[in-house]
């Protein structure tokens, strides 16, 4: 039978009830706590409609503890009267008496003792009438036995302030019958369980309704990183174009890597202190390819392939000095050169995903280092136009349609560009990469073909992903001040689809 | 980027029309420009310094546009006005021609002392010029544009501009010891000498940029007229009396510098801006300057030079298919004036002195597809047919990433730099056993040195994780860095797997088994047959003695495991046991 004795007489008593009845009632009837009927009513409306429930909250007005003792002992003004004999008590003494000191005074009040001060050893107390009505004691009586109402206002109100009444909110339920009313239920079943597979004796039993509402219990689970999901996707992206990955595991790059064999004059902006970070030890590169080398420098300062050059004293020890790489455009150089070697010229598709890393002034979206995306394809007769088709693909990939392109100045692209696209929540165009055909100065010292175009792309991993998980601050995605309840609810990345909400809880 | 400051309404007239910010904003981003930013005066100076200090600065709407780093001919008002309006087909480009004087062409003579400290000068002089409030203000902000983009901080260049009336020829650029070089400086009522001038400007925050560049010279450079006025000492200050003011007619223009190309640069720069205003507009008075061997040179150069390309390859490298006329015309609107030549496919195009951008064929295809406009090239797919590859070790770093979550640990990514702190200091080693490379000209301690091991990166992510419910299970795979004399730069990354187990109990177990996981992801059997692994009890500062095993695998030593110290797990500010496991992933190829 379900949930015990109480739901089983609530039951009998509703089905020869009138219309329902009240579970205080019900509970004063069975001399059970008011609770338990309360816990029935619950577990009945779990099964269904077998019983509807009306929750009522009614006003009562109830007796505290002391109020209690009062109405059993009398009030302490009564007691200390009673306690004074005919020829009268030390009023030291009666202060000793446990309702001494608050008696005293009601009944100082009441004019029912007076003090003799003038007594010869020490005040003392009488009585001034015969005998006293206790009206505070028989008022809460009558609050004791259910007729409150019977009192005034302003009684009650007195009797509350000396905080022997108190008014409680009673939270009943009004039980009626509900449509599959019925006194005889059998005890519902939680889970279905081997035996009750085994034996058949499901068929039998009914279960118990699974609340849906609910939520589930979390897998225990590891998790990725939201950049790294990102990461993953671009990878991805560049594999289904048909681009071969270039190494990227040197973080550490001489100069001559990182911009002079861009093309990227030694006085360059970029080449100073405050934005690069360059290396106390190891200080310098330890081998060049010196005949490249040389073309490099002659390139930079006297010209040559048909540039004027930068005509100026190009140093071998700028060349040398290490750093850390600025951009991962150096390993896309080493490819270049290396691809160069190769005889007879193949054509290329390259991409690299790896840190880089800035000397600069640190913000919200700042950091010293970030990660760079990269695409790189070498081929006979490439234009601009074909600069535009690829990035107009791969930004498809990314869910990205509409583009625009800006005329834009990179040290070794030319023609350069600059990508756009529409942000439909910020209502204006966005710079979401930089792009354009390598310099000739810089293709052909390496010895590439002098018909070969090389076109290239870049992009920071970083935006695209705060942008895609909603996050503010780099610092909460990249570094150790992560948060890792975002890393534990972050969702699929799945790029080209629709962004949802951002789904993090409980940063706080 | 540099960014030109330009008053709204001033640009506006100079254009002859007006634009809607967007029209504007649209009119920059076609030509490779930005308009960065729309303000006024009273704005700029309420956002830096608050409302109370802007009371009754001018509202003037300024637009802020960026230009490309290597176009300074755009760089000021007249620029960017010459620029629009010669890409709009509004003017013709004009010619920039270098005139004789009537009378005595004006003499700069190097004395060779200024060899070893800034060899190089050039000058010209804007002969009746008509200078207004507004002219004048964009002359002085053309020159601070140059000093800090292609002069360097004044490093490469430096300019000085002077009435010429107040002054009397020829003039000696030398070099002498600071206390011999005494003069009234720009906008100061008495003589100062070179050393005093040194310690005073340490205080200015404008000239203490640019002390540096000669301060611990035995010799700063002067230039002086033939009276021994002295006219400026470059890089740092002119001298006041040939300073020049809105009335001055003309003005003498030295550029001294350590970078010949860079200086001869910026002085046809300033001169072809500012000889519009001149009586005989983009006239130049030459001067003649006379190099310590006796050589002797006339500047400004103003130099148009011509390169002659094939309008099939314009059209190639672009994309497009435009007849050689329409190219050329094209070419002219980007101030490149140009025509169609000998057997009606070349063309042959004059580079004037304002492009000094234009260095090869290139840059000159750029020109081209700017004035067809981007926007206009059909896009197209290269036909180049290749095989993806993915690059070996990445490809195992992304299978074991994938396994590594699934084995319930979570990925962190931390950083590749950090403090020598961190990577010795807080793990009980010395920096010098850490084979560390490092950073000469960190701004912080977060960036002395490239990390060695990825360990402290994921400590310190636990330690900003704390109110997180343990056990906290961490991995990172990434690089470290450390010296390698055997490559070309010295030093050489290795792929890691690093993870952390951190809870109420150390969990070596559990950190052991994860590498027996790992071990039987990249197939190596355990045992010390050829090709297993085992563990042995080891030791090392980071570990709790007795608790750290070194690993062994395919005959060599991969990493360690262990219980970390609690001294390790103290500094880092943690509070729990930690067990971790790092290895070298790189024999697993």
């Amino acid at each position: 039978m379900a949930d015990g004795p109480v739901a089983e007489v609530l039951l009998r008593q509703l089905a020869a009830a009138d219309g329902g009845l009240d579970s205080a009632e019900l509970a004063a009837k069975l001399g059970v706590e008011h609770q338990a009927v309360v816990g029935a009513v619950k577990s009945l409306q779990a099964l269904g409609e077998i019983i509807e429930a009306e929750l009522r909250s009614t006003k009562r007005w109830e007796l505290t503890a002391e109020g209690e003792e009062i109405a059993r002992e009398g009030s302490h003004e009564a007691r200390v009267f009673r306690s004074i004999p005919p020829e009268g008590l030390a009023q030291s003494e009666l202060m000793r008496l446990p309702s001494g000191k608050v008696g005293f005074s009601k009944a100082m009040s009441n004019k029912w003792i007076r003090v003799d001060k003038s007594a010869a050893d020490g005040p003392r107390v009488f009585r001034v009438v015969d005998s006293v009505e206790d009206e505070v004691q028989r008022r809460l009586q009558l609050v004791q036995g259910g007729q409150a109402e019977k009192l005034g206002e302003k009684e009650r109100s007195e009797l509350r302030k000396r905080k022997l009444l108190t008014e409680v909110t009673l939270k009943t339920y009004w039980v009626s019958k509900g449509s599959a009313f019925s006194t005889s239920i059998s005890k519902q079943e939680t889970e279905l369980s081997p035996e009750m597979i085994s034996s058949g004796s499901w068929r039998d039993r009914p279960f118990k309704p699974y609340n849906f509402l609910a939520h589930g219990v979390l897998p225990d689970s590891g998790h990725l990183h939201p950049l790294l999901k990102v990461r993953t996707q671009f990878r991805q992206i560049f594999l289904e174009m048909g681009f071969t990955e270039m190494p990227t595991d040197n973080f550490i790059e001489s100069s001559f890597w990182n911009f002079d064999a861009l093309f990227q004059p030694q006085q360059h902006p970029a080449r100073d202190q405050h934005d690069t970070f360059f290396l106390r030890d190891p200080a310098e590169a330890l081998q060049l390819p010196m005949d490249y080398v040389h073309r490099v420098k002659r390139t930079h300062s006297q010209g040559g392939y048909g540039s004027q050059g930068y005509k100026y004293n190009w140093k071998l020890e700028e060349a040398r000095k290490n750093l850390l790489r600025t951009h991962t455009t150096s390993a896309s150089a080493r490819a270049l050169y290396r691809l160069a070697q190769k005889k007879p010229f193949t054509p290329a598709k390259y991409f690299s995903i790896d840190r880089v890393f800035r000397n600069e002034t640190l913000d919200a979206t700042h950091l010293a280092e970030f990660h760079q995306i990269e695409g790189v394809v070498a081929d006979h007769g490439l234009t601009l136009g074909h600069l535009m088709g690829v990035l107009r693909e791969f930004f498809t990939k990314l869910g990205i349609t509409q583009l625009r392109f800006k005329p834009a100045y990179n040290p070794y692209t030319e023609p350069s560009m600059e990508v756009f696209s529409y942000h439909q929540g910020l209502r204006k165009w966005v710079e979401v990469g930089n792009s354009g055909i390598f310099r000739p100065e810089m293709l052909l010292p390496m010895g590439l073909p002098e018909n070969v175009s090389v076109i290239a792309w870049g992009l920071s991993l970083e935006r695209p992903t705060m942008i895609k998980y909603g996050i503010n601050n780099i610092r909460e995605l990249v570094g150790h001040k992560v948060n890792l309840q975002m890393v534990y609810d972050s969702p699929l990345c799945r790029l080209d689809a629709e962004p949802g909400p951002p789904r993090t809880q409980g940063t706080a | 980027m540099p960014t030109v400051s330009v008053k709204r309404d001033l640009l506006f007239r100079a254009l002859g029309r007006t634009y809607t910010d967007e029209e504007f904003d649209e009119l920059c981003f076609e030509f490779g420009l930005e308009l960065d930013e729309i303000t006024s005066e009273k704005e700029i100076i309420s956002k830096e310094q608050g409302n109370e200090k802007a009371e009754g600065a001018s509202d003037v709407v300024l637009y802020k546009i960026d230009v490309p780093a290597n176009r300074y001919d755009l760089l000021c008002l007249e620029g960017l006005v010459r620029g629009l309006q010669v890409f709009k087909e509004r003017i013709k480009a004009p010619v920039y021609k270098r005139v004789t004087p009537n009378g005595e062409i004006q003499k700069l003579i190097i004395t060779e002392e200024t060899a070893r400290i800034r060899p190089y000068a050039v000058a010209a002089v804007l002969r009746n010029i008509k200078f207004t409030k507004d002219r004048y203000d964009s002359f002085i902000e053309l020159q601070e544009k140059l000093h800090q983009n292609i002069c360097r901080k004044r490093a490469l260049v430096a300019i000085g501009t002077h009435d010429l009336d107040t002054l009397s020829g020829p003039f000696t650029y030398t070099a002498k010891r600071p206390s011999d070089i005494k003069f009234k400086p720009l906008n100061k009522t008495k003589e100062y000498t070179a050393c005093e001038l040194m310690t005073i400007y340490k205080t200015d925050n404008h000239l203490k940029h640019y002390l540096h560049i000669i301060e611990n010279k035995p010799l700063f450079p002067v230039i002086y007229d033939s009276n021994g006025v002295v006219l400026s000492m470059p890089p740092i200050i002119n001298g006041n009396h040939s300073k020049i003011t809105v009335n001055t007619r003309n003005v003498f223009i030295e550029c001294t510098g350590t970078d010949f190309t860079k200086a001869k640069i910026v002085l046809d720069v300033i001169v072809t801006m500012f000889s519009e205003y001149c009586e005989n507009p983009f006239m130049v008075e030459a001067a003649e300057v006379v190099f310590p061997n006796g050589k002797s040179y006339i500047f400004p150069e103003l130099a148009y030079r011509k390169e002659i390309v094939r309008a099939d390859l314009i059209n190639k490298k672009v994309g497009i298919r435009e007849t050689p006329e329409n190219i050329a015309k094209l070419l002219t609107r980007m101030h490149l004036k140009s025509e169609v030549i000998g057997d009606g496919n070349q063309i042959e195009i004059e580079i004037p002195p304002t492009r000094a951008d234009v260095i090869h064929a290139c840059d000159i295809v750029e020109d081209a597809a700017i004035a067809y406009g981007y926007n206009n090239i059909q896009m197209a797919l290269p036909k180049t047919y290749t095989i993806a590859n993915q690059f070996p070790l990445n490809k195992l770093t992304e299978l074991l990433r994938y396994d590594m979550a699934a084995a319930g640990f979570t990925e962190a990514l931390t950083f590749a730099l950090c403090s020598q702190e961190d990577i010795a200091d807080k793990l009980g080693l010395d920096i010098s056993a850490t084979k560390a490379v490092h950073i000469s000209n960190p701004k912080t301690a977060e960036f002395q040195v490239a990390r060695t091991t990825l360990l402290p990166g994921l400590l310190k992510t636990i330690a900003a994780n704390r109110k997180m419910p343990l056990p906290l299970k961490l991995f990172e795979i990434s690089d470290i860095v450390v010296k390698d004399s055997s490559r070309d730069v010295g030093a050489r990354n290795y792929r890691h797997l690093c993870a952390v187990y951190y809870n109420k109990n150390p969990g070596f177990e559990i950190i052991h088994g994860l590498l027996d996981r790992v071990m039987q992801l990249l197939n190596v059997p355990p045992g010390e047959k050829k090709g297993g692994y085992v563990i042995k009890a080891s030791e090392g500062a980071a570990f709790f003695p007795g608790r750290c095993a070194e690993i062994l695998a395919r005959g060599q030593s991969i990493g360690k495991l262990g219980v970390l110290h609690p001294d390790v797990i103290t500094k880092f500010e943690l509070t729990m046991p930690c067990s971790s496991l790092e290895i070298n992933i790189e024999p697993f190829l």
